[in-house]
């Protein structure tokens, strides 16, 4: 499979590896070197880092700036861009500047609503939505224009990417809804992090006999659980979120100080389990405010060392 | 209709309270309509302001007036007479109506009194939701009559996202999720192939964005 | 039957027909207080009469608060058609309310003129 950019995630998913993604968090201050420790603890154990784009419109150094610490590290960044802060002329803007440094993976998002962050008051943008920003990454990248149709002496290169919850209602759109983003030119998916096992299954199933897989990478979203609050938690006050009763049953049923490890335990057997499921070619570790374990759970899910490719 | 609703009266009084002689002018428009700013909201604001400056001690007219619209020059003429009476107005029109208002009579001091809101429907008896954002170029005919712009949070025109969860928004469990009801309404209609085409950018030109806006009617003008 | 007789009635063929303005009027022309005798909830005789007065009532409560004046100066009561004693009793409540909260300072304060543009 040839490649459209320089992106090594697109080289290892052309190649027929699994890839393994992982996230960084910005921090809510100037201080870049917290962007490098996660990128450097995470950097060796995965093919690819994303950034969040002020994740819960909560205000964080921005991707761009975190994407460029994270390369010259050496690393290799995928910018998360929403278009809830951002106008076309913003995003544009900022895929130049992502592209002036060697930063070739993006994944468009809409955003969650500014309510929910620490700035409710703020107006917000949403000029674009996810889908149209990938239409519009494609348009720069193979057409070298921009929206208005000017032309780039130089385009950025960009692999896209785009989110999908399997989980989100309602569920029957959710296949329709990434056929969209695929035709508009989404190359990776990186799905929401996963508990339900079988209604993942069930829709990658419906994906695989729409031949969407084929056109596009999965990356399934893996996220351990680090306690009992927090599976809580994300049952009741994620939107979007859905986590099952056993989930929460198999960590009370170990001691207490055992209950991290067991979250570890599931994320390995989901990663174990999930390389079976026809359609998934990846996993996208989100270790939130955990990151010292993404090095542990690749390994034991027997994907490191990553591989090399040119 | 253009939805309003009635504004704190510690608002109002804290831009009057300086003032000997107000009129409070309401429109029998849309603000009547939606229960806010119609000859029955200008009594109840009226007497509750005389009742207020009377506890004051301060010696206060409050004058009552309704128009059938503040929006139309004919209407706002009607006050020529009167309104040097007073040192200042409080009107519970719409925006458009109190800035009509200041606009005609722009040596007075015209203040608004209610909050406008939104452009919407009413629901059921003291219940109006927004239902338009006047962006300028419609395209209820591709989302089988219910419009993204306004009522998807996010304004986003390939919905829903992912934060769709039990036909609810993300922001609000009482906020419908316009792209569920698109979605069902595009169903019932067989017309789902629309949902399944990209929709592309939007022009924002014709809306807020592109700056204050005009129309006219050439055929119409005298 | 016998109530106090600083009571004045005023008869509607249902307290439905009671509106917001009419209270505020009240108040302002200077009455110490207001209240709204409703047939029971559930026994409107016009059906829904009574539950529409009681939101106005509450809506007249919170205006008063909000321009400083005691909301307990107007009241919602429900009783039905028979019950005298009742409403006996219903207006020396309401009295005794009233005196603990003193005169209408509409009353006592300003004077307060009314202009119809």
């Amino acid at each position: 499979m040839s490649t459209t950019t320089p992106s090594k995630l697109e080289s290892i998913l052309a190649a027929g590896h699994f890839a393994v993604t992982s996230e960084c968090g910005p921090p809510r201050s100037a201080e870049g070197t917290v962007v490098d420790e996660k990128a450097r603890l995470v950097g060796p154990y995965v093919d690819v880092i994303n950034v969040t784009d002020n994740q819960t419109a909560v205000v964080r150094m921005s991707s761009l700036a975190s994407c460029i610490r994270i390369k010259q590290l050496g690393f290799e960044p995928v910018l998360q861009m929403t278009t809830r802060d951002r106008n076309r002329i913003g995003l544009q803007s900022d895929l130049l500047g992502a592209g002036a440094f060697g930063i070739n993976n993006v994944l468009c998002l809409t955003g969650d609503h500014q309510r929910f962050g620490d700035h409710p008051s703020a107006a917000n943008v949403f000029d674009l939505d996810s889908t149209q920003l990938i239409q519009t990454v494609k348009q720069m990248r193979d057409e070298g224009k921009l929206l208005s149709g000017y032309e780039m002496s130089v385009p950025p290169k960009m692999f896209i990417g785009a989110a999908e919850n399997p989980f989100a209602d309602p569920f029957e759109i959710r296949v329709l809804r990434l056929a969209k983003k695929v035709a508009a030119g989404a190359q990776f998916i990186q799905t929401q992090c996963i508990y339900n096992m079988e209604k993942f299954k069930l829709w990658m199933r419906q994906i695989v006999d729409r031949g969407l897989h084929e056109k596009v990478s999965i990356l399934a979203g893996i996220t351990p659980m680090k306690s009992i609050g927090m599976a809580r938690y994300m049952k009741s006050k994620v939107p979007g979120m859905d986590v099952p009763d056993e989930i929460i049953k198999r960590l009370q049923g170990v001691p207490k100080d055992k209950v991290a490890a067991e979250g570890i335990n599931m994320a390995v057997e989901q990663i174990q389990e999930l390389k079976e499921c026809p359609g998934v070619r990846g996993f996208h570790v989100m270790a939130i405010e955990w990151e010292e374990k993404v090095p542990e759970i690749v390994e034991r899910a027997g994907l490191y060392p990553r591989p090399k490719v040119d | 209709m253009i939805m309003a609703k009635p504004k704190p009266i510690e608002e109002i009084i804290n831009e009057i309270k300086n003032f000997d002689n107000i009129l409070v002018a309401g429109c029998n428009g849309c603000v009547a309509v939606c229960e806010a700013g119609g000859l029955k909201e200008v009594e109840i604001l009226a007497s509750a302001l005389r009742m207020y400056f009377g506890n004051q001690q301060k010696k206060i007219e409050i004058g009552e007036v309704s128009l059938t619209r503040q929006c139309d020059k004919e209407y706002l003429a009607e006050l020529k007479d009167r309104i040097g009476a007073y040192d200042a107005v409080v009107s519970i029109a719409c925006g458009a109506g109190v800035q009509f208002m200041a606009e005609m009579y722009n040596k007075m001091r015209v203040f608004p009194g209610v909050n406008t809101c939104f452009i919407g429907v009413t629901d059921e008896k003291g219940v109006w939701s927004e239902r338009c954002q006047a962006c300028g170029a419609c395209i209820l005919a591709s989302t089988g009559g219910i419009c993204p712009v306004a009522r998807c949070s996010k304004r986003i025109l390939n919905g829903p996202c992912g934060g769709s969860s039990n036909g609810k928004c993300e922001i609000d469990k009482e906020v419908p999720c316009g792209w569920q009801l698109i979605y069902d309404r595009l169903k019932e209609l067989g017309e789902l192939w629309r949902f399944e085409e990209p929709t592309t950018t939007k022009d924002w030109l014709t809306s807020r964005d592109g700056g204050p806006r005009k129309l006219f009617k050439e055929a119409s003008q005298i | 039957m016998t109530y106090p007789s600083n009571i004045r009635i005023v008869k509607v063929p249902c307290t439905g027909r009671v509106a917001i303005i009419h209270l505020m009027k009240t108040l302002e022309k200077g009455a110490d207080g207001v209240f709204v005798a409703g047939c029971m909830e559930g026994d409107c005789h016009f059906q829904e009469g009574n539950l529409r007065a009681k939101k106005r009532v509450a809506y007249v409560r919170q205006l008063l608060e909000s321009i400083g004046m005691e909301p307990d100066r107007v009241a919602m009561y429900n009783l039905s058609s028979g019950e005298g004693p009742r409403f006996a009793e219903i207006s020396r409540e309401m009295t005794d309310k009233i005196r603990q909260l003193g005169p209408n300072p509409v009353r006592v304060k300003g004077e307060t003129k009314e202009r119809a543009a």
